[in-house]
């Protein structure tokens, strides 16, 4: 089996899309010629034509909006957002338009579209290239929000995201495109290759939107996290020592919500990760569900691990990243009691 | 009522319109008006609650319009959207009980007066929010021109939303991609409240699309035959691959907004100046009656037929039922 990046496989994802369905069509800014600016649509163009594999102006609200009218008459858009953080003019769209449409049809219509957006920090890009805007998305009923962590688990789940009938947004960790990242800017970069997951089939394999992965199975405590701070959460485990059992969401919405009910009924207790600022954060959700249906299992406070309530700070991009020191802080707090 | 102008000119067509075709616009716009003259009145009786944008005054543009199409071409609206609905063919009984939230209602009662579909008349909706159906109307261009299946998008939108950022990004994509695009800009000269010379730098509209290599036109909109000559035309010229085109259509609403308006922005003059010396409806039928194509009997039965139509819609919506409760959860997601 080859083993993949998270750009190959997601970029494969799009090529077995693409070759399985006339309908489905990839188009964004830079995404034809140039093969987008991390290479994720790279070489599409050429093999399946500029007809289906094409460049738009940068013009994100208009060209959500086209997609929406497209997937309404019956084609499958995949749309790129060159950065999560540039899909804000598009939230009309996504949130009154394309979310909402099968609602107020009463089933006539549908907007069958996908959305991908590179999200999340680690390569210095500001406050303006290193947002993870998520639970905007997951607010709203009607969409579905998946963010994968791994290469395997990226094309898996962008198949099933681009046959689902509902639109998908779908974020993709931009500094876990070339190698998983524990969390650890000074140790050397690693790459895919060594990983499990980094194994990918060349053809057609779909993972349920819906379904969480156990990535570390543990008995002391309940580590939910998705996306880069998979990685993060499982060095946190380590550093603290503790056993803990990491779980990967990878789908935000629909949530894997028996999964993470059936860990915390196990362990007793709970950290949640992740990498967006912690004011109603997905983690707020996840904290809620989790009180709602274990708390009688609960033998300490629900903790939460997040960025800080800042702008994403160029120089300070490691003081807000939570990384696996304060991971492993929490994991200690939530063993404490 | 308007001296016609074009950006640039399209291909003259102006085809007779025959005799049963005019008695089908006279027909038409009076189901339309009388439809929302009932909507207006339950609406007063409280039948029909929120918000209710009433369409009287612009009858011919969307009818003379949706007389130039064919069969499987694409409409999409703003929220002022029954007088489309009524034109695309779609039965004023469901229009009428989604007005007023009902089981039957286009959309079950949960999409109310600006949100109503039909696939099987592809009307593409009612959209509520200023602008956001000109990409997608946009969006159907495209789909139209990948499926190459001939058939053509018709996008409406208002003076309001000509100010849209977004219609200028969809007019570009339009443009730069050639699609089969008729934007219908309904100029009936007040954006709510905001008269078009209090929100546009210049008042002629038929012109926005000039940057982007878009021809435009101007038409007097209570004139369903300049309408229906128009609609030919620009129908023709994007159906033949030449991109989209747009046409202002120089109308004017006689009611207020919505069902709450204080009308104070315009004088009472003004609005029965327009009613009494430029109704397309009046006119109409005195062109009907002068040119000896109908006579006064026969458009008295004519309005007889659309009275009954009207009737029987609003005694549908009065007795269908309240969607079940279990329908506030159908629909969010393709899966229950």
């Amino acid at each position: 089996m080859p083993s993949m990046n998270m750009v190959q496989a997601l970029n494969s994802a799009m090529d077995v899309m693409l070759t399985r369905d006339p309908n489905v069509l990839i188009f964004g800014e830079d995404v034809g010629f140039y093969g987008g600016v991390f290479r994720v649509t790279e070489g599409l163009q050429k093999k399946h034509g500029m007809q289906r594999v094409f460049d738009t102006p940068i013009a994100e609200g208009g060209m959500l909006a086209v997609a929406v009218g497209m997937g309404a008459y019956g084609l499958r858009p995949v749309v790129e957002v060159q950065f999560a953080d540039y899909i804000y003019p598009a939230t009309d769209q996504l949130i009154s338009e394309a979310a909402r449409l099968r609602y107020r049809s009463a089933g006539e219509f549908w907007a069958p579209i996908t959305v991908r957006a590179p999200c999340g920090g680690g390569i210095f890009g500001g406050q303006t290239h290193s947002q993870s805007p998520e639970a905007i998305f997951t607010h709203v009923c009607g969409l579905k929000t998946v963010i994968p962590s791994n290469p395997y688990d990226a094309k898996g789940l962008l198949i099933s995201a681009i046959e689902d009938d509902d639109p998908v947004v779908f974020f993709e960790p931009k500094r876990l495109y070339n190698g998983p990242f524990d969390g650890h800017p000074d140790r050397p970069a690693r790459s895919w290759a060594q990983h499990r997951q980094s194994e990918v089939p060349e053809g057609y394999y779909a993972i349920p939107l819906g379904q969480a992965a156990i990535v570390r199975p543990g008995a002391a405590v309940t580590i939910l996290a998705y996306g880069t701070m998979v990685h993060v959460a499982l060095a946190g485990a380590e550093e603290a020592g503790v056993d803990a059992e990491v779980i990967d969401l990878r789908t935000l919405l629909p949530l894997d919500i028996d999964t993470i009910t059936a860990s915390v009924a196990k362990t007793g207790r709970c950290v949640i990760a992740h990498e967006a600022t912690r004011t109603s954060g997905f983690g707020a959700e996840l904290a809620a569900l989790v009180q709602e249906r274990c708390f009688y299992h609960l033998e300490a406070p629900i903790v939460r691990v997040t960025g800080w309530d800042t702008p994403y700070p160029h120089v300070f991009e490691w003081e807000y990243f939570p990384g696996p020191k304060r991971v492993a802080d929490g994991i200690r707090q939530a063993m404490a009691e | 009522m308007v001296a016609k102008r074009k950006a640039k000119p399209v291909k003259p067509a102006e085809p007779d319109v025959t005799p049963e075709t005019l008695k089908q616009f006279f027909h038409d716009m009076l189901l339309i008006r009388r439809f929302e003259e009932r909507a207006g009145q339950l609406y007063g009786m409280g039948l029909i609650g929120g918000f209710c944008h009433l369409y009287i005054g612009q009858e011919a543009v969307v009818v003379g319009m949706q007389a130039a199409l064919t069969e499987g071409d694409t409409i999409v609206t703003s929220y002022r959207d029954h007088g489309h609905m009524l034109a695309c063919g779609m039965d004023p009984k469901g229009v009428m009980a989604e007005l007023a939230g009902r089981r039957d209602g286009y959309s079950h009662g949960k999409g109310g007066s600006m949100h109503m579909f039909s696939r099987e008349k592809n009307f593409f909706g009612g959209h509520g929010i200023v602008g956001a159906q000109v990409p997608i109307g946009t969006g159907l261009g495209f789909a139209h021109h990948y499926r190459d299946d001939g058939f053509i998008s018709v996008t409406y939108l208002g003076d309001g939303a000509i100010n849209q950022g977004q219609v200028y990004e969809s007019f570009n994509m339009a443009s730069l991609w050639k699609l089969p695009v008729v934007y219908v800009i309904e100029n009936n000269r007040y954006g709510m409240g905001t008269s078009v010379d209090r929100a546009s730098a210049r008042t002629d509209l038929y012109h926005r699309g000039t940057a982007y290599g878009i021809p435009g036109e101007q038409v007097d909109g209570m004139d369903v035959v300049a309408v229906h000559h128009a609609g030919i035309a620009a129908a023709e010229h994007v159906r033949s691959g030449e991109g989209p085109i747009i046409l202002e259509m120089l109308t004017y609403r006689y009611r207020g907004h919505s069902m709450s308006d204080p009308a104070k922005y315009r004088t009472r003059d003004e609005v029965n100046r327009v009613r009494s010396e430029h109704d397309p409806i009046d006119h109409l039928r005195q062109r009907l009656i002068d040119g000896g194509v109908a006579t006064e009997a026969a458009l008295r039965e004519v309005e007889k037929k659309v009275r009954d139509i009207v009737a029987e819609a609003a005694q549908f919506a009065q007795d269908c039922p309240e969607p079940d409760a279990d329908e506030l959860w159908t629909d969010v997601l393709a899966e229950a």
